[in-house]
């Protein structure tokens, strides 16, 4: 049986990106996804949590997929990883809900590669930036998947963007085909949101 | 029309106008004050009041009034609640002090029989003056105001088998004037006749308190005329009094049931409102005969006797009650309001004082005599309030811990008018379990809400008497929610300058109608239609294809604009020159917003998720440094 992949999107201005919106129609066409856009379901950013929490446990593999925002994601994905992530339901004892599932981040930020170095402007890699996402997978007792960027997109021209979003399709429809992984061993100590 | 009555009108009304408010001023209290205005007028004074008996007769009908407004607001499930004290302390107080009185009066050398009597009738301390301390200090529903009320409520059921047992007690042959009691016509029935009339009053006084009084004040309310609402709720106490009269019980007792019957109703506030002034009134002559009735006479012939007697009457009474408190490990500030608040005869006693002599228990001169020791125990309590603040304050620091006592609730919210606007308002606040209160002159709408729990009660939201009845005056909050601008400008007025507590949320019918609740005071105004419009809005710049959150921004800044114009306005509005140059001016800085929006080919300020200028700086520094943000 072929996984569920439930995408979601935070991008507050989809109108105005490329990299995001080229990420996002590719995902769109990959059949069995689901799409679900944060920002154009929730403006008044009044989170339905139920509703979050039902689709989490309808589908085996959860993207993130947002632009890099100082280092970080949109706020909305914020408030949706304090709000959804509940005590009981993501972590502790009997928060298993989310156990053995994949999560994986789908970024695309505007520096380069080197920008993204040791010797660069932003001195850490972005796979350092998304520790937090990576420790959250792992409290939650979910697979984290190797994070899928696209960097520098200002520079990115269309004939490198399509070659982007054909990756990012591929590995989607990867996902969707790869037999279920073994649930992995809980933390030894889960240390919550405090 | 009598001229005699009209200048006696005239008389003890000036009294009243000038005294009460120099009393107050004074720090003395109202009551205080009608009772000096009282001495002022009376016999031993000016001599401009007349016939003083006849006018406390008159006025002891204040005292029904009271007790049927005290019912009103007495929920039935909390008069049950107060069945503890009610026996309790009022039963040890009313006997205690019977016997406590009595041994005074044996040791002074008195029968025992007319000691026994005057113990009985100094008992009962003053319904009038305690509870108008009470509410004038706002000590109702302190749990020292309800033991007192209690401890009243015993009193007033107390004097039905007290006016049975003082015949008994004569001495003297009894006087030809029968008593009012025995007037009654069913002093002819036989005693399981009496009994059964008696029991059928009460049931029906219950019963169609029930059943009959609601429908027709429903039909009365219908009518929409005030006074007629009016003149059918002095209909219902009077009839009622007079029934109670008629088996032989207390008339103020039997208005007190039918108050705590209507306690429910829809209808409790604007009765309220409606017998207030009546009850104020009486009340004030009351206090006002009581100064005047005073004989000076008397108290000139024997004054260290009248002095000492109305001392001992004090002490022994206060005495009882502190005794009685302490025992009870009540809080010792709470044991002190309740003892200083009823150490004096009652109003009671002086229609039983009448009764005695009548019936041959009491000889005239001391029943004089205790008359005056009585009116003279009146004053004290007024007196004795004004230590009670600073005596309180520090038992309480010396008590701890100190008692939470106010029952009121906090927090509460007033709203005036519960159409399509107060509704959504109402059920919000009730969500969070907000305790509202809703005024509506709409009888249907009423009839449905009330069905569903609401707290709602019918009346004209713009009396300032309703909105005191709802508790505008301990109100956190007052919405007004009328949809008549007539009504909202009267009541936003009446709640600024009343309850200056609360802060008030008026609803406005358009631009200029907000205009004017702004400077009327309004803490906020809200047009009626602007947020479901803005949501309209909101909604089509959706359904052109505007992605929801930019849609979202786009509203919420279009509403910022629009609120700050708005204030930007207000003060200039008076002058309108000056107001037409700043509306030109706001539309010239909305065209400008709009064109610098459409420039841009946005609504909002976003740039912080614009990467064009990134993008522009990247391509020019290609191959050499990236900036930091921005995908």
């Amino acid at each position: 049986m072929p996984r569920r992949i439930l995408v979601l999107l935070a991008h507050p201005a989809h109108r105005r990106s490329r990299a995001n919106a080229a990420l996002r129609r590719a995902a769109g066409e990959v059949e069995g996804a689901t799409l679900h856009d944060l920002y154009e379901t929730y403006p008044d950013f009044l989170i339905d949590v139920d509703r979050e929490q039902a689709l989490l446990r309808e589908h085996d593999v959860i993207v993130l997929q947002h632009p890099i925002y100082w280092y970080s994601c949109p706020a909305i994905l914020k408030e949706w990883l304090d709000l959804v992530l509940e005590h009981g339901f993501a972590y502790g004892h009997a928060g298993t809900a989310l156990a053995g599932k994949a999560l994986l981040s789908a970024v695309t930020a505007g520096g380069t590669e080197t920008a993204y170095g040791p010797a660069g402007l932003n001195r850490h890699s972005l796979a350092d930036f998304l520790r937090p996402f990576e420790a959250t997978a792992h409290l939650c007792r979910m697979r984290w998947l190797p994070p899928f960027i696209v960097h520098g997109t200002h520079l990115l021209d269309a004939a490198a963007l399509a070659r982007q979003a054909g990756a990012y399709q591929a590995l989607l429809r990867e996902l969707r085909e790869a037999p279920a992984a073994p649930r992995p061993a809980p933390p030894a100590a889960a240390a919550g949101r405090a | 029309m009598d001229g005699g009555l009209l200048a006696q009108a005239f008389v003890y009304l000036c009294a009243a106008v000038l005294a009460v408010p120099i009393a107050r001023r004074l720090g003395l209290g109202a009551v205080l004050g009608y009772l000096l205005a009282g001495v002022l007028i009376g016999p031993f004074g000016l001599r401009l009041a007349g016939d003083a008996a006849a006018a406390l007769h008159f006025a002891e009908f204040g005292v029904v009034m009271m007790l049927f407004l005290v019912g009103l607001e007495l929920q039935p499930a909390r008069l049950w609640a107060l069945r503890g004290p009610v026996l309790g302390a009022g039963g040890l107080q009313v006997g205690l002090t019977t016997l406590a009185i009595a041994g005074l009066g044996l040791a002074l050398g008195a029968e025992w029989r007319v000691a026994l009597a005057a113990g009985l009738i100094l008992a009962m301390s003053s319904t009038a003056i305690a509870l108008q301390i009470l509410a004038e200090r706002g000590l109702l529903r302190t749990a020292g105001g309800e033991t007192a009320f209690a401890v009243l409520l015993f009193q007033d059921v107390a004097v039905i088998p007290i006016l049975t047992v003082l015949p008994l007690l004569a001495t003297l042959p009894a006087t030809a004037g029968a008593a009012p009691h025995d007037a009654a016509w069913i002093s002819g029935l036989p005693g399981w006749g009496q009994a059964l009339a008696v029991l059928g009053a009460v049931a029906f006084v219950v019963g169609g308190g029930r059943l009959l009084t609601r429908p027709a004040f429903r039909l009365i309310a219908e009518t929409r005329l005030r006074e007629i609402f009016t003149a059918s709720a002095l209909l219902l106490v009077i009839g009622i009094a007079l029934l109670m009269q008629a088996v032989g019980l207390s008339p103020a007792l039997g208005a007190f049931l039918a108050g705590v019957v209507l306690a429910d109703s829809e209808f409790q506030h604007e009765l309220e409102g409606d017998i207030e002034p009546f009850k104020g009134l009486l009340l004030g002559l009351f206090f006002l005969s009581v100064g005047a009735g005073i004989d000076f006479a008397q108290v000139a012939a024997a004054p260290f006797a009248v002095a000492g007697l109305v001392l001992l009457l004090v002490l022994a009474k206060a005495a009882v009650l502190a005794g009685l408190g302490l025992a009870a490990r009540r809080p010792r500030p709470e044991v002190l309001l309740v003892t200083l608040l009823l150490a004096q005869g009652g109003e009671f006693a002086f229609v039983l004082l009448a009764f005695a002599v009548q019936n041959g228990v009491l000889p005239e001169a001391e029943a004089g005599l205790l008359v005056a020791v009585v009116a003279l125990s009146m004053p004290v309590t007024p007196l004795l309030m004004l230590a009670y603040g600073r005596l309180a304050d520090r038992l309480a620091a010396r008590d701890l811990p100190p008692e939470p006592d106010a029952i009121e609730p906090q927090g509460s919210v007033v709203i005036a008018g519960f159409g399509r606007f107060g509704q959504i308002v109402g059920r919000l606040l009730l969500a969070h379990g907000h305790p509202v209160t809703v005024l509506d002159h709409d009888m249907d709408t009423i009839e449905q809400l009330r069905r569903f729990g609401f707290r709602v009660f019918y009346g004209d939201a713009t009396r300032l008497d309703l909105l005191q009845a709802a508790g505008a005056a301990e109100a956190a909050v007052i919405v007004v929610a009328t949809d008549a601008r007539e009504a909202t400008d009267a009541i936003l007025d009446t709640a600024r300058r009343h309850f200056p507590r609360a802060r008030v949320l008026a609803r406005a019918f358009d631009r200029g109608h907000a205009y004017a609740l702004m400077e009327a005071g309004a803490h906020l105004v809200v047009r009626e239609t602007f947020a479901a419009a803005l949501e309209t809005g909101v909604e089509a710049l959706r359904c052109l294809g505007m992605p929801a959150y930019e849609a979202e921004r786009a509203g919420r800044l279009f509403r910022r604009h629009d609120r700050r114009a708005m204030e930007r306005l207000a003060p200039v509005r008076d002058d309108a020159r000056r107001y037409g140059l700043a509306v030109r001016e706001a539309s010239q800085r909305l065209l400008e917003v709009l064109e610098r929006d459409r420039a841009r080919g946005q609504a909002a300020p976003d740039e912080g998720w614009d990467a064009t200028a990134l993008r522009e700086e990247a391509r020019q520094q290609a191959g050499g440094q990236d900036a930091a943000t921005s995908g």
